[in-house]
């Protein structure tokens, strides 16, 4: 229902919607960078990096334009599928050998990592780091 | 002082009405109630004026693993020790490609769970992703529910001693918001000479129910006895086997303190609680520590502390990198949940191995605490209190109808031996009804001489000691050979009688006057004379008509 809904509202207008509907401007502050930054564990403060985020944002954005009064929001593409419900038995397991196998280090059947998180580097530091930030 | 406290609390009650229309100098009410300086110096006397105390506000999170033979998402199995990574399939150790696979066995422990809480079960609800970076979390997420969890809207009615004497039972009840289910995740043993964490992912995947209390509790003693409550209901339905020091059960309590009516103030999550005891004391520090803190002009700090089991103390954990954003997003790869009211309602053609049925499991469910007490009560006519102890000692009720059924006696006569006599020894010596040395079938023994009146009251209870201390001698036994046997020849009761009535004159008059009590002193030195064999009604019969 709501898809429907989308796509006449696409189909209406030849062209995408203007970006002067749209509730906010795509200006992504940089301390919001960051903590995408460190919440994802993925560096995209490059001129690039920042334009496909303010595309990728601008494009969601258009959801803003359509009416959803009413309407329950799809969150599976699963939509009325039926959950599958397994018995209670044992059927997995005991492979210990092989997951240890992929990892680099082990130490006595147990998967060795280093202590609690490690920590990002501050602040200042990332913005040095990085030698291709913008910001 | 006292001037200027008057002056505070005029203040106080002019402060509280900006709220509604100056929302923004909320923060400034905030900080005044829980820091002045000025006016707190000693500690707080109970004067009428004054505002009143700071009280705990105690909210508790139980996470109760679910007691199934695999995990929730994947088919590898549930088990206390195992050789480390052996209880491990590719879905757990997060290998791309594989796919959560929900157990049947998790939802209906969740359903029944809640319908034991009085909860009310969503026919439709949602998984979601909580996301965040830890090594025992090779998924980097946990599926959980958040937006939309199985039960919600609960209440858990517990009893506890309390009064003066602690000898008054109290029942309360605390609010359950929610029940959902949840990814366990896995284990992390730190190894600090190296520097490393080693990590065994045999817990990573089990299925918890995550059982969320509003903050109705005050104080650690009623957050105990909730958990205690819990414990025996999860236990009852086998859906939980409760076992705290086992992991089984763990419990996170959220604290903080403020005055009655006024907001609530900061809050302190306190983990590593072990034990049911721990966990009281760890609140009652806690609280503590909070009103000392707000009464000393220091503001609490929203952290996460510790409680050290060794010192009695909570401490502040680890630094946690700022307010966690775990993103919540719906979980892709499942479907709603879907639970059915009644058989009526399950679609045609469903396969039954697919539907999970709430009247099925309401049907099914076991006899809860709450009703076996009850039942105790309507049985044998023993006080509340009574049924209320059999049911909270594991063992004990059992022991107490295998006792009804081999004596003769009164409930309501028997029923004290259980809690107080037996009970007492067992708590003294922290051992468990099952250790005990005097069995169901010893103690009816001890019974049934003290009722056709072979030995007294209280030469009954020395016997119990003895029959305690031997560990398998009878009752008849202990009497013969400690010569307990209470004395019935009248005519060497008379002759210890006229002894002492002749030796105490004065009694003897205040008695012939009009005194009755101290009647009760020539009986109390004839039992001295007859090292508490004599027959007490005899003795009281002979003396009255001495004293005529």
């Amino acid at each position: 229902e709501f898809i429907r809904k989308l796509w006449e509202g696409l189909l209406v207008q030849s062209k995408p919607p203007l970006t002067s509907h749209f509730p906010f401007p795509a200006q992504i502050p940089p301390d919001l960078v960051d903590k995408l930054e460190r919440l994802a564990l993925v560096d995209f403060r490059t001129k690039q990096g920042l334009e496909c985020l303010e595309k990728a944002i601008r494009f969601a954005d258009q959801l803003h334009v359509v009416d959803t009064t009413g309407i329950e929001p799809m969150d599976s593409v699963l939509e009325d599928r039926a959950l599958y419900l397994r018995e209670d038995t044992a059927v997995d397991g005991g492979c210990a050998e092989e997951l240890l196998k992929l990892s680099r280090k082990t130490v006595e059947e147990y998967f060795v990592v280093p202590p609690g998180n490690i920590p990002l580097p501050k602040k200042e530091e990332r913005s040095s780091m990085l030698k291709h930030s913008e910001l | 002082m006292a001037a200027s406290r008057v002056t505070a609390n005029e203040i106080f009650l002019n402060i509280k009405q900006i709220p509604t229309r100056y929302p923004k100098a909320l923060c400034l009410f905030r900080q005044i109630s829980t820091s002045r300086p000025h006016y707190d110096q000693q500690p707080e006397p109970k004067s009428k004026s004054a505002s009143q105390p700071l009280v705990g506000v105690v909210g508790l999170e139980i996470h109760a693993q679910i007691n199934s033979n695999t995990k929730l998402f994947s088919g590898s199995p549930v088990r206390f020790s195992a050789p480390p990574n052996s209880l491990v399939s590719f879905f757990d150790a997060s290998l791309p490609g594989t796919l959560p696979m929900l157990n049947r066995r998790c939802v209906e422990a969740a359903v029944m769970t809640g319908l034991a809480l009085n909860c009310t079960i969503n026919k439709k609800s949602y998984f979601d992703r909580k996301h965040y970076f830890y090594a025992d979390l090779p998924a980097g997420y946990q599926i959980t529910q958040q937006r939309r969890p199985i039960a919600v809207d609960g209440v858990l009615t517990y009893s506890y001693f309390g009064g003066k004497k602690r000898s008054q039972m109290i029942r309360k009840s605390v609010q359950i918001k929610q029940i959902q289910l949840e990814q366990d995740s896995g284990k992390s043993l730190h190894d600090d000479d190296r520097s490393q964490t080693l990590i065994d992912l045999n817990r990573a995947g089990v299925g918890l129910m995550e059982l969320v209390m509003e903050p109705d509790m005050k104080s650690g003693e009623e957050a105990a006895a909730a958990v205690r409550e819990l414990q025996l209901i999860l236990q009852a339905l086998g859906t939980c086997q409760g076992n705290m020091s086992e992991g089984q059960l763990r419990v996170d309590a959220n604290v903080s303190v403020h005055r009655p009516g006024e907001p609530l103030g900061i809050r302190t999550e306190v983990k590593n609680i072990n034990s049911i005891r721990y966990l009281a004391r760890a609140i009652d520090y806690e609280i503590l520590r909070q009103i000392d803190a707000v009464q000393s002009g220091r503001a609490v700090q929203n952290e996460t502390r510790a409680y050290d089991s060794k010192s009695g103390e909570t401490v502040p954990m680890r630094e946690k990198e700022g307010l966690q954003d775990y993103r919540f997003m719906p979980e892709p790869n499942l479907p709603a949940l879907i639970v059915y009211e009644d058989n009526a309602s399950l679609p045609t053609g469903i396969d039954p191995s697919q539907a999970v049925v709430v009247q099925k499991i309401k049907d099914r469910l076991p006899e809860l605490p709450g009703v076996k007490r009850d039942r105790l009560v309507q049985t044998y006519g023993i006080l509340p209190e009574h049924s209320f102890t059999l049911v909270n000692e594991d063992g004990l009720m059992e022991y107490f109808e295998t006792l009804m059924k081999t004596t003769q006696r009164e409930p309501r006569k028997v029923i004290g031996w259980v809690t107080n006599e037996l009970l007492g020894h067992l708590k003294q010596r922290d051992m468990s009804v099952s250790q005990s040395p005097i069995s169901p079938a010893h103690l009816a023994e001890l019974l049934k001489l003290q009722e056709t009146g072979r030995i007294s009251s209280s030469a009954a209870k020395q016997v119990f000691q003895e029959m305690w201390r031997s560990g398998g001698k009878t009752a008849w036994q202990i009497v013969q050979e400690q010569e307990l046997g209470l004395v019935h020849d009248s005519a060497q009761l008379h002759s210890i009688c006229q002894k002492v009535v002749d030796s105490h004159p004065d009694e003897v008059h205040a008695v012939r006057n009009g005194n009755k009590k101290v009647l009760n002193k020539l009986i109390g030195l004839v039992q001295k004379e007859t090292k508490g064999r004599a027959d007490p009604v005899l003795v009281k019969e002979i003396l009255q008509q001495m004293t005529q």
